[in-house]
């Protein structure tokens, strides 16, 4: 039974870690989308803050524009770097681009707005330089006329109604062959010729470095995407000086400027915060503190992070798997319901299941944790249900004309009959676990997803595996350790009968 | 001990038990023999309350099984199956002692209790610390026949306790059976569809068919005096599977 108090153990250090993970939700939260830019300007938002004393924490690469969006109203963070062309067509369909009317708008969902930075980064489309040359295309209109060129766009890109389908109507181009991809993979597939065109932002860093024309847009038809920073209005009472010390960026930052910083992350792999730092003291002349941290430090954070979305979930699932198992065992009408609600769950793919979270649980550990929780129920209950069910009638018989109470006859007789496939269970869960987790960077859980994230966003190779290789290292762990822990404590017996 | 009556039981409309008034008188080793098929391992089911009669009453000592005394009878109960039934994760040692410690017998009362039956059953105790997969079928019957009797039950059902045993061992453990039987004196209700086993040990035999008793008496009554055709095809059958048997 020792196995048992192990258990209680690990999940009690997880649930007092994740409430001390929530209580610590006090200063100033700023937000940035996964693209560097924002991570950037989140960056410099931060260090600004910080600057006039208001502690400010930076929760960056939180996902897609509807992640930040529902943060900010919801108030799981407080302000986040925005484009007055997403907020026009996205997040207030129907409202004037015009500054003011937007800016009432805004206010009345409780959200302010500064003035526009300085820079538009606006959709384009773009090709490779010499292939737009031998096509002899400079706008989007002569797209028309080559249907047979392959399209690879940004799934965001893709779905926005001023997207693609505005592109394609207001152009009338009648290419079929358009393919999702993601953003900081696109520039690789286009210059590998895996496709022929793609999305760009108008200050993305590798324009000029992977030879790309951006086509003309000759019918004006993207709006104009002035990065503004939106923000919480009740922050104007709770930290004003925050407020005030953002608003010192307004009209500050140049395209040039944009695009230079954009390429000294991406490309030179400085850090956003040395080259939000370097920014502010090059242009504002604030002298601020870029936290650094090495690779290891990041990685002991990370390690710790991910170890704790995977033991407060899994022993979540353990918890509530096996008798949900037991009762869908015990009551076979209830039973099929079960299994069907927990198989339903899994048909969810995990993306969307941890986007789900966000509205009932706002972002960070515990939506994460309770999205990977749900995903470990199906293995456990239902290898505890089959583990249950395949127990020989005639020991089950025996236990009862024995004269054992049916606790009795759970507990000492048919839990530890079923422990081999409950066993098999939680090992599946484990792995499936871990692995999983990895997308709760996505919402802002951090773990070993986060490098991966943040390696996919600057192409940088040695950053994805400093987050894959440990995740597949600990799920090999966890594995050989369940492995481990099952040899120690299931009885010779049932591992006799394992073997023959 | 045990009374049956007026008790049917049908499976999706085919009688199992129908109509049987039966009673075991206690000190006796009473043996339902039949063909397969005939109801008496639903008798058994009956008895331990694992089935619910459609009709008439069972009861134990003059009490009607319900389901709030069943757990205080049951207990009173010694019940060996086919394969012993042994739970695969306990050693023998403490599927023997399961019910007692559950019981909360203090442990020097269930050490004395496991010696007088290693001595009773004449089992080695070091098969005890072996779990049921390391032990040979004979071992295995035994153990279960320990653990069956281990709260000294006021009755022993026995369904097929022999059935999966091989013909060596079988003879063995049968005449181990009738002298441990012998010794104890106790109530024994025995289930089998072997004539020669069921004469060995039955101080009264019940042959059943299609869920009716059809002859109730001594084995000598049985053979000298059937009561129906069927008991004479029944013998006459049972007879030459004996000497089909015995042909190499």
């Amino acid at each position: 039974m020792g196995s048992n108090h192990l258990l209680i153990r690990i999940m009690f250090l997880g649930i007092v870690l994740l409430t001390f993970n929530a209580r610590a939700a006090e200063p100033v939260q700023v937000g940035s989308k996964a693209f560097t830019e924002s991570v950037i300007l989140g960056e410099m938002a931060t260090q600004l803050g910080n600057d006039v004393g208001v502690r400010t924490v930076h929760r960056s690469q939180l996902g897609g524009t509807r992640i930040l969006w529902n943060a900010l109203l919801s108030g799981q963070i407080d302000a986040y770097p925005e484009y007055t062309g997403t907020i026009v067509q996205e997040l207030l369909p129907g409202t004037s681009p015009e500054l003011d009317g937007l800016q009432k708008e805004l206010a009345s969902q409780g959200v302010g707005m500064t003035r526009p930075l300085g820079f538009n980064d606006t959709y384009a489309l773009g090709m490779l330089e010499k292939s737009a040359d031998g096509l002899k295309i400079r706008t989007i209109s002569d797209l028309a006329t080559h249907p047979e060129l392959r399209f690879g766009f940004s799934n965001e890109f893709l779905e926005r109604k001023d997207g693609w389908p505005a592109v394609r109507n207001t152009y009338r181009l009648p290419q079929e062959n358009v393919t999702g991809l993601d953003h900081d993979l696109a520039y690789r597939a286009i210059s590998t010729g895996k496709t022929d065109l793609i999305d760009l932002y108008s200050t993305d860093a590798e324009i000029s470095f992977y030879h790309l024309r951006v086509l003309e847009d000759d019918r004006a038809l993207f709006p104009k995407y002035d990065a503004v920073y939106l923000y919480r209005l009740d922050l104007e009472k709770r930290a004003p000086s925050f407020v005030r010390s953002l608003r010192r960026l307004e009209g500050q930052v140049t395209a040039a400027q944009m695009i230079q910083m954009n390429a000294a992350s991406k490309l030179e792999k400085r850090s956003e915060s040395s080259v939000a730092a370097a920014f502010l003291r090059d242009t504002l002349q604030i002298q601020t503190t870029p936290h650094e941290t090495t690779r290891f430090s990041m990685f002991l954070l990370r390690s710790k992070e991910h170890l704790i979305l995977v033991a407060t979930s899994l022993s979540l699932s353990i918890l509530f798997a096996v008798p949900l198992g037991v009762l869908a065992y015990g009551w076979p009408g209830l039973g099929q319901g079960i299994l069907a609600l927990v198989a339903a769950i899994n048909t969810i793919p995990s993306l969307a299941l941890l986007v789900f979270m966000i509205p009932l649980f706002g972002i960070g550990t515990l939506p994460a944790v309770i999205a990977l929780f749900l995903y470990g129920l199906l293995p456990i209950v239902r290898n505890t249900h089959a583990g249950l069910a395949g127990i020989s009638p005639a020991l089950k018989e025996s236990a009862i004309v024995l004269g054992l109470s049916p606790m009795a006859r759970l507990l000492k007789i048919e839990l530890p009959l079923a422990a081999p496939s409950i066993a098999a269970g939680i090992k599946t869960a484990a792995v499936i676990n871990v692995g999983t987790a990895t997308l709760g960077a996505l919402i802002g859980a951090g773990g070993y997803g986060q490098p991966i994230l943040t390696g996919i966003r600057l192409a940088d190779t040695s950053l994805i595996l400093l987050g894959a290789v440990p995740a597949a290292a600990l799920a090999l762990l966890v594995q050989s350790g369940f492995g481990a822990l099952e040899r120690l404590t299931l009885p010779r017996g049932l591992r006799l009968k394992a073997r023959s | 001990m045990f009374r049956l009556d007026c008790v049917t039981k049908s499976y999706s409309g085919k009688p199992a038990i129908d109509g049987i008034t039966l009673d075991i008188r206690p000190g006796e080793t009473t043996v339902l023999i039949g063909p397969s098929g005939c109801g008496k391992t639903t008798i058994f089911g009956l008895m331990t309350g694992l089935l619910k009669p459609d009709s008439g009453t069972v009861s134990f000592e003059d009490t009607i099984l319900d389901a709030n005394n069943i757990y205080s009878i049951r207990r009173r109960l010694g019940y060996v199956i086919q394969d012993g039934g042994l739970f695969l994760h306990l050693t023998g040692r403490e599927n023997v002692r399961l019910m007692a410690k559950y019981l909360k017998w203090p442990a020097a009362r269930i050490n004395e209790r496991i010696a007088d039956l290693i001595t009773l059953t004449r089992l080695s105790p070091e098969m005890l610390e072996r779990y049921p997969i390391e032990m040979s079928g004979g071992q295995r019957q035994r153990v279960s026949l320990m653990r069956a009797l281990m709260l000294d039950p006021d009755v022993l059902l026995l369904d097929e306790p022999l059935g999966a045993l091989d013909p060596m061992v079988r003879a063995e453990v049968q005449d181990e059976l009738a002298a441990i039987f012998q010794r104890l004196r106790k109530t024994v209700v025995l289930v089998t569809h072997d004539l020669n086993e069921a004469a060995l040990f039955a101080d009264r035999l019940l042959l059943m068919r299609n869920g009716r008793i059809i002859q109730d008496g001594s084995t000598a009554d049985l053979f000298e005096r059937p009561t129906d055709p069927f008991v004479t095809q029944f013998i006459g059958a049972q007879q030459k599977r004996a000497l089909i048997g015995a042909i190499p």
